[in-house]
């Protein structure tokens, strides 16, 4: 394989990992505060470019107006769903939520077909971030620039939230103990519908960017992203923001990288989440920056 | 300052408390004693709200709690140290102090307080940036303490601040209780450490099964002949 040719692969790799990671976010959050893996996040992330589309060749807004109308939509969703599925089960065995969440999960993709009809559509097509670029002998889309970019501004902006401000400090204490922050006049809901408006608007960015990179929508479209962004929190260590980063670039470029060295495996490429998350569950189940779990005493 | 009257609570089929009466007057030490399971965090937490009685009440200046939740008790200046300490271990020192001011604005008059936990518990200060679960048991309850008199409390709950630690320590919390009375905050203590608390308790009751079996002066308890023998040992010493 030609140099030129791996780093095609590789800024492929990097800007599919990229979206791995916002999305991964959204589940590694929600985990943290709620102990729940928030089964319905690949629809909220379905949604977002369902949102986006709508705005763009149904309301005919200019596409930036619309995407930013769409992410401001997932936010709400993703709040209402906590809001409507999981609050009212706060006190409830954890298997409970979960089956909740993915009941969640089935109620919207079908109410995407419901809403949105079952054939798939054609994401608007943003030339300023589509338009193909040169560097060197590399050519590629400038959204495969432009998503790292973004990607990389918007983790440490979270990072930033969570460590340095007083939201961020209340995040990190309900997802210790949900009594006692409330005991220290900590708004605990208030603190977990913000979570959840993070991790939407999260994946919502994601969604548009990857309905630029890959323009097909589809009710189901949420699925396999959903899963494999399940697997990349998992992976890095689930709970840990800067785990599921790490886990998202990790899957994506791996997932690229097997297509570019091993061609006749292309078929396989979502088989590779999948094993990694079994090996990652076999040897190091605390995934890679994941926290010994000790029961104290 | 608080009353509690005919307080009744059952979960799980148990009736953890069978209508207990209790109060606090403004500027005391009260001590609630008992062994373990005799309903006392039971109390304590239906005080604050985190659990819900099925019959009696609870007032607070006159006002009845049963209507605040618990989020809203520190804004009332009742502040609870949970049982085992309950910092947040992923949170640094600084961090969990500061949590105990969460609810409050004044940012000049929070840097002031710190200060003041900071000459109370010195070495909560040599560990400021430190993760508070790194900490050793005292420390963490010294934190704990601190973190709830960071809400600037009227009414400071402290749930078996002695458990598990050391006597040294313990006797060195209890001289810190005594010294946070003297700024003028008014203490529930809960104990099975029948000894010391009753020493610097004004007032104390006794608790069994979920009542309320004795109570009076710390000091008439404390020579109490059934306290002794249910409590404090044959051999009372210290």
């Amino acid at each position: 394989m030609s140099f030129e040719l791996f780093l095609q692969y590789l800024t492929n790799g990097i800007s599919l990992g990229s979206l791995y990671a916002l999305i991964a976010i959204g589940y590694t959050m929600v985990y943290g505060i709620l102990k729940l893996i928030n089964f319905a996040h690949g629809e909220i992330f379905m949604m977002s470019l369902y949102f986006g589309f709508y705005g763009v060749s149904v309301f005919s807004m200019p596409w930036y107006i619309s995407f930013i109308v769409a992410i401001g939509m997932t936010a709400l969703l993703g709040m209402m769903v906590e809001r409507a599925a999981y609050k009212p089960l706060r006190e409830s065995p954890r298997i409970t939520i979960m089956v909740s969440a993915i009941g969640v999960s089935f109620f919207l993709q079908n109410l995407a077909i419901v809403l949105f009809g079952g054939r798939p559509k054609a994401f608007p097509n943003v030339r300023l971030l589509t338009e193909v670029m040169q560097i060197g002998s590399v050519s590629f889309q400038r959204l495969t620039m432009i998503i790292p970019i973004v990607t990389v501004v918007l983790l440490f902006a979270l990072l930033y939230l969570v460590n340095n401000t007083k939201t961020g400090m209340a995040m990190r204490a309900v997802s210790k103990d949900h009594e006692t922050a409330r005991l220290m006049g900590v708004d605990v809901n208030r603190t977990i519908t913000i979570t959840f408006g993070i991790g939407s608007i999260l994946a919502a960015i994601g969604g548009i960017m990857w309905g630029a990179k890959f323009p097909q929508i589809a009710p189901f479209m949420g699925v396999m992203p959903g899963l494999k962004c399940f697997i990349a929190a998992v992976v890095g260590g689930i709970g840990n923001i800067t785990g599921a980063i790490i886990g998202g670039f990790i899957l994506g470029i791996g997932e690229i990288m097997l297509i570019a060295f091993l061609p006749n495996l292309t078929g396989y490429r979502d088989a590779f989440a999948f094993i990694l998350l079994i090996a990652i569950l076999l040897f190091r189940p605390t995934g890679i920056m994941g926290e010994k779990i000790s029961e104290k005493v | 300052m608080l009353k509690i009257e005919d307080l009744k609570v059952a979960y799980g089929g148990i009736q953890a408390l069978k209508g207990i009466n209790l109060e606090v007057e403004e500027g005391k030490i009260v001590a609630l004693i008992g062994a373990n399971g005799a309903g006392k965090s039971t109390t304590l937490r239906s005080i604050v709200g985190l659990v819900k009685p099925y019959s009696g009440s609870i007032t607070y200046h006159g006002e009845d709690l049963s209507k605040i939740k618990t989020k809203d008790m520190v804004r009332k200046g009742i502040t609870l140290v949970p049982e085992g300490r309950r910092v947040f271990g992923n949170l640094t020192v600084l961090e969990n102090l500061k949590i105990g001011a969460f609810y409050r604005k004044d940012e000049k008059e929070i840097k002031k307080d710190l200060e003041w936990i900071y000459t109370l518990f010195p070495r909560l200060k040599e560990r400021t940036w430190q993760q508070a679960g790194t900490l050793s048991g005292g420390e963490q309850q010294m934190l704990a303490v601190g973190r709830a008199l960071m809400s600037r409390p009227k009414l400071l709950m402290m749930d078996e601040p002695s458990l598990g630690l050391a006597p040294l320590i313990v006797k060195e919390i209890f001289n810190i209780i005594q010294q946070i009375h003297k700024e003028g905050v008014t203490i529930l203590l809960i104990e099975q450490n029948a000894n010391v608390s009753l020493k610097v308790a004004h007032q104390a009751y006794v608790m069994e099964t979920g009542k309320i079996t004795l109570q009076g002066t710390g000091k008439e308890l404390l020579t109490n002949e059934d306290v002794k023998k249910a409590y404090l040992g044959e051999s009372v010493h210290g």
